[in-house]
């Protein structure tokens, strides 16, 4: 408009920086894995452990590997649901490999290539030829474990080799383990990903408004085939550190486990709709399951109960914001 | 929507979630872990740890496992129960290999460890239960058509598949003893194949074949019962006893017919009860599990280990009109 020399500071937002960040996703979660954190330590005298606490993350570092992929998937309005069923796959080649004398690094190499391979395949059939990707990756989530069953029947593979056992049971320092250290960098290469590449704005416009988004010569097809790429990848890895970790191979391997990645990613704030969603969110969400599991492990509460807290939780903090809004709004109204 | 109001929210639900748990250290503390719980089977062996630790007195059963039978679920479950420091681990595995390394660590920390109804690899625990053994086995498929055939008589075996590992050790342990039931003929070894109705056929044949049968044996959960529903539509209740190795729960409308007088399985209920005799006498009484060790465990007299530290608990369990209706709701 007019010049002006006032250098009045004009906010573009009604809240400060601070307060938004204070009110985020993010934040209430990390109130509540603080929370989880104390309650735990008053309620078992075994909880607060170094040794018992790293034993403890092994409950989530690999699901949380393959989550961050799945919550750029999921924030581009995609899903994939055959990520367990990868890992079973992967791990069969690997076992295969081994049984015919292949080393450490060309375990790992084969791991992660099926991994890719499988990811190229759901990919193909969702952005080539355009199918759903929920109901291509149901199809597969029985073909990559109809094929681990076919090779494997009701046996297993055993016998890695001992250096293989490092990625899975392995400590880089005291009590920080191989797996901590894959977590920690693997989040961090995501949060760059996401937040401070082009790449991740295109994934949120997709998400978004994937016609709007084409149109800003964003190219759609092709960044989902590399989500799908990036899910495969990941669960290569995380099979690689499964079997390194369980030191075998059963068909039967990471049974179920898609389904408390997807959790994971939605209780750490991704919309399941596609469209937002942050990385550090979903971090903060599988420290808070993992506490969760462990501390009710510690107390032994059954599996079955424990299933059902983690849906109570997920359900919990989904509605809860939801239910505040709608407050918010009849106080105003 | 005050900060401070979610978060006092958030501490409300996270207290909300755990109990008040109850610590009682002098007590002896045996983790009863199983493939996966709501399995009526290991309702079962719990029934019999909970007998056990009554009988002994300080002891406190944890049973726990996994809601998949998956080795990582059982493997979360172990890290809990090393975190707890608790005196001993018996174990049903659902890996034989995946779950050495875990309990591995668990015997470092002082754990006792050890497996029973489905194995652990050897390096993984210091002893292994099994339900019964295949010389128990194959003399009880024959002991029970023997026991209602006084004057001797015709039996015939009915199979799963040729090639059934399981079945033609206990049928090979049975032809080693058949010298101990004199007058017991077997006339004849028929294959159902694990197939209801191919088991129903070939059961239909063996009383067409040979009028004068006096009893099937089949030591196979489906032939049994396929074989008990074809000597009740031939209507030959009373003439041909059907016996072997079954379920109870799938039995219990044969032995009501009458088409089988008794069968056999192991009893989940001894097993759990034994598991937790033995932890305890390794980790409290200073038994040593090594190979030629005998062990006490209770009411079910000792465990002699062989050279993998493997032993057998006792003869399957016989179930009959007696005791049936307590079982067929178990498993």
């Amino acid at each position: 408009m007019t010049d002006t020399t006032t250098t009045r500071y004009i906010p573009d937002r009604l809240n400060s920086r601070a307060v938004r960040i204070l009110k985020s996703w993010e934040a209430l979660l990390l109130a509540l894995a603080i929370a989880i954190f104390v309650v735990n330590s008053f309620a078992s005298p075994y909880f607060l452990n170094a040794w018992n606490l790293s034993d403890a993350t092994f409950n989530f570092t690999e699901k949380a590997m393959i989550a961050f992929a799945m919550a750029l998937l999921i924030i581009s309005g995609e899903i994939d649901l055959s990520v367990a069923s990868i890992i079973a796959l992967a791990s069969t080649a690997m076992g295969l490999a081994m049984q015919h004398g292949a080393g450490t690094s060309e375990l790992v190499m084969i791991g992660l290539t099926v991994g890719l391979l499988c990811g190229a395949f759901n990919g193909v059939f969702v952005t080539i030829l355009g199918l759903p990707s929920i109901v291509v990756t149901i199809g597969t989530m029985s073909l990559f474990r109809g094929i681990s069953y076919i090779i494997l029947g009701d046996g297993s593979f055993s016998g890695y080799p001992s250096s293989f056992s490092w990625f899975g049971q392995g400590y880089i320092y005291w009590v920080f383990t191989v797996e901590m250290l894959l977590f920690v960098m693997i989040a961090a290469i995501y949060v760059v990903l996401l937040h401070k590449t082009n790449f991740g704005r295109a994934i949120y416009a997709i998400g978004n408004n994937p016609t709007g988004a084409l149109f800003s010569g964003i190219r759609v097809q092709r960044v989902k085939f590399i989500l799908f790429l990036l899910t495969g990848l990941m669960s290569g890895v995380a099979a690689v550190c499964l079997t390194s970790r369980l030191g075998s191979t059963r068909p039967s391997i990471a049974t179920g486990m898609e389904l408390e990645v997807v959790t994971m990613v939605v209780l750490g704030g991704v919309n399941i709709l596609g469209g937002s969603g942050t990385i550090p969110g979903v971090v903060i969400a599988a420290f808070v399951m993992g506490l969760v599991t462990f501390g009710l492990g510690l107390l032994n509460v059954p599996g079955i109960v424990m299933s059902i807290f983690i849906g109570l939780l997920l359900i919990g903090v989904i509605a809860l914001p939801r239910l505040w809004a709608m407050a918010a709004a009849r106080r105003k109204a | 929507m005050s900060v401070i109001k979610k978060l006092a929210t958030s501490v409300a639900l996270a207290g909300a979630m755990f109990g008040t748990p109850a610590f009682a250290q002098e007590e002896v503390r045996i983790a009863l872990v199983v493939k996966a719980l709501g399995i009526g089977f290991f309702e079962a062996a719990n029934e019999g740890a909970q007998e056990a630790a009554a009988e002994l007195g300080n002891v406190e059963i944890i049973y726990t496992g996994p809601t998949d039978t998956t080795a990582e679920g059982q493997i979360e479950v172990i890290n809990a129960l090393i975190a707890q420091q608790v005196d001993a681990i018996a174990i049903s595995s659902n890996d034989t290999d995946a779950l050495v390394p875990v309990l591995n660590r668990a015997m470092q920390r002082g754990i006792t460890v050890i497996s029973w109804d489905s194995g652990v690899a050897p390096e993984g625990r210091q002893l292994h239960l099994n339900p019964s053994s295949n010389p128990l086995i194959g003399n009880m498929i024959i002991k029970l058509a023997a026991d209602h055939l006084p004057d001797g008589g015709e039996v015939a075996l009915l199979s799963a598949t040729t090639t059934s590992t399981n079945q033609n050790i206990w049928m090979e342990e049975m032809n080693a003893v058949m010298g101990d039931y004199p007058g017991i003929e077997v006339v004849a070894t028929v294959y159902g194949d694990d197939l209801a109705d191919k088991s129903y056929r070939e059961a239909t044949g063996l009383m067409q074949s040979y009028p004068d049968l006096d009893a099937i044996i089949a030591p196979t959960s489906v032939g049994i019962v396929a074989a008990a529903q074809a000597v009740v539509d031939a209507g030959k209740v009373g003439q041909v006893n059907v016996t072997g190795l079954g379920l109870p729960s799938e039995m219990a409308g044969a032995i009501e017919s009458g088409a089988s007088q008794s069968f056999a399985i192991w009893n989940p209920i001894d097993l759990g009860y034994s598991a937790t005799m033995l932890a305890y006498e390794l980790s409290q009484n200073g038994a040593e599990a090594a190979p030629g060790a005998e062990i006490p465990m209770g009411r079910m007299g000792t465990l002699t280990l062989d050279e993998n530290n493997e032993g057998a608990m006792a003869d399957p369990f016989v179930y009959d009109a007696s005791n049936i209706d307590d079982f067929k709701s178990i498993f």
